[in-house]
């Protein structure tokens, strides 16, 4: 402790000074300025950041990766989806949804229906500009807003797509009676 | 005035809270005042209340992670880890040596991350208006933006699985770690500088809510708080969870227990995580990062009960789990360490000033999502 009275009030506010000169003249300034202007200025995610679900398709839309399997639906924590696999006029379950819902004021970002889809059809977005103008049935999302390309999902997360990529089997859709991969 | 000629005053009663902004999040202190000193204090708890342990009863093992984030929504890894470890003891998983030395980088991280708001915080409830708090997130950022590359979100990680972690540490994220704790030293220096000496911080904690030692332990108060009253007690050390007994790193005891002894034993743990990463950085062994036999779907464990606790950084947060060897908990309790903490609330503010209750709650280091849950 300083025997002078005021002493350590002055050296906090040296502190103070050096780091508000230092703002403006220091070399490593970008280390005392890590806030980016943000409508101008966009930070750049990481690869692994992870906001929001979406449905990976391989070409075109109908090529859905997902089966309708209701495996996420079912290990969901908040349980904010919902999965209505699609029959054809006989009633055969034709292995794609007719009806995926997530409630994206339920849905909590945690990830593990990315983690645990056996197809990888379902993977997490970078995208975090979601807000809507409807406090209701606009933060319900459906299937067509969910639905992204494998070329969107290789662009936001390039070392993970290739991955999957590689793992996947060149069938676009196993066939039906075929087991899930293990996990 | 009265006939003997002395003033009749009266109490007066305060509702502090839960939307002051001192109070950290939404608590509530009733506070019996007799001038400016308090006379009694009530603590109000439940405004953030969400159902954590009945949710957890009906949903998967696994789903339950998540959630855990929500806790201590400061230090999602430690809470993450502490399940993990309550899970992990009842269903005899072993967990990879890389794993364990992954999640104490991660959890020492948190120490930091969260010590250093707290005393943040705790310095802007003194009057030091947001710079020391400035100072201290400008840190926590960059730990934070670790947290994002590693495990894909800020605050809410979700990292650790029971058998190990999720995502593997690779060569660019611990040069992330290395250089985060290269840094730390000279931010704790800075920090010290500006704050530690100052005569305005001493004047107002010095001899401010002291907690004597025997009223600690009675009151089980684990964490800084304890240590602060001279209560050698770090689970770290006694429990040796994980690879801890491999650091070589020791526990700061304050004397006093008042309010600067907490402050000052934060900064000084936060030196010896900073000891603790620099080992484990050093140390860590390539192998995998989760057990082989580890599986997220269709995870049972079998029946029985079992209590997994850490020292997380604000003390001592247990999980206590019963199974019935099904896919989700039986019975499912959270010792979460703030919420034991602030039961001794009432006995450190008698007497004292109503200015200093502010700053007593302050250096409890509370969280309401971990208190109300």
């Amino acid at each position: 402790m300083s025997n002078l009275l005021g002493k350590g009030l002055i050296d906090g506010l040296v502190v103070t000074a050096k780091n508000f000169v230092g703002s403006y003249f220091d070399g490593n300034r970008k280390d005392r300025l890590f806030t980016y202007q943000y409508p101008e200025e966009r930070m750049k995610l990481p690869e692994n950041s992870r906001t929001f679900p979406f449905l990976v398709y391989d070409g075109t839309p109908d090529q859905l990766r997902c089966t309708a399997c209701k495996i996420c639906e079912t290990e969901c924590p908040p349980q904010c989806i919902y999965i209505v696999m699609e029959r054809d006029a006989n009633g055969k379950p034709l292995q794609r949804p007719r009806v995926f819902d997530i409630d994206i004021s339920v849905c909590m970002q945690c990830g593990i229906c990315a983690e645990v889809c056996p197809f990888n059809a379902i993977k997490m977005d970078c995208d975090f500009e979601r807000s809507k103008h409807g406090r209701f049935e606009d933060l319900l999302v459906h299937l067509p807003e969910l639905l992204k390309s494998n070329e969107y999902y290789h662009q936001i997360k390039s070392a993970e797509a290739t991955r999957v990529d590689a793992t996947r089997k060149p069938t676009k859709k196993p066939a039906a009676g075929t087991k899930p991969e293990k996990i | 005035m009265s006939a003997t000629g002395i003033i009749e005053t009266q109490t007066l009663e305060v509702s502090l809270g839960p939307q002051h902004p001192s109070t950290h999040g939404v608590f509530r202190m009733d506070v019996v005042l007799d001038g400016e000193y308090v006379v009694k204090l009530k603590p109000v708890m439940g405004y953030l209340h969400r159902n954590h342990e009945q949710i957890a009863e009906k949903i998967a093992w696994i789903a339950n992670m998540p959630y855990t984030d929500r806790l201590d929504y400061f230090c999602s890894m430690t809470n993450n880890w502490a399940y993990a470890l309550a899970v992990e003891k009842m269903a005899g998983l072993k967990v990879p040596e890389r794993a364990e030395y992954i999640r104490v980088i991660m959890a020492e991280l948190t120490r930091l991350l969260n010590h250093s708001c707290a005393i943040g915080f705790l310095l802007s409830d003194c009057g030091a208006w947001f710079t020391p708090v400035l100072y201290a997130l400008r840190e926590r950022e960059r730990i934070l933006d670790f947290f994002e590359t590693v495990s894909g979100a800020r605050m809410m990680c979700n990292y650790m699985r029971f058998g190990g972690v999720r995502v593997d540490l690779d060569d660019q994220s611990l040069a992330m770690a290395r250089d985060i704790v290269a840094r730390w030293p000279a931010f704790l220096d800075e920090f010290e500088k500006l704050m530690t000496e100052n005569e305005v911080l001493i004047a107002r904690t010095q001899r401010v809510g002291i907690l004597p030692r025997e009223l600690a332990i009675n009151a089980s108060i684990t964490g800084p708080m304890a240590r602060a009253s001279g209560v050698e007690y770090d689970i770290r050390k006694v429990d040796k969870y994980g690879v801890y007994d491999r650091f070589d790193f020791r526990v700061p005891v304050g004397e006093a227990g008042d309010t600067f002894d907490r402050y000052m034993i934060r900064i000084l743990e936060m030196r010896e995580a900073v000891k603790i990463l620099e080992q484990a950085l050093r140390d860590i062994p390539a192998g995998p990062f989760i057990a082989p036999e580890a599986k997220l779907r269709n995870f049972k464990v079998p029946a029985g009960d079992g209590y997994g606790r850490i020292e997380a950084p604000k003390g001592e947060l247990g999980f206590y789990l019963v199974s019935e060897g099904g896919a989700k908990p039986y019975r499912y309790h959270v010792r979460p360490p703030s919420f034991i903490n602030l039961t001794i609330l009432e006995d450190m503010c008698l007497g004292q000033k109503v200015a200093d209750t502010v700053i007593i709650l302050g250096s409890v280091d509370i969280v309401l999502g971990e208190v109300d849950r």
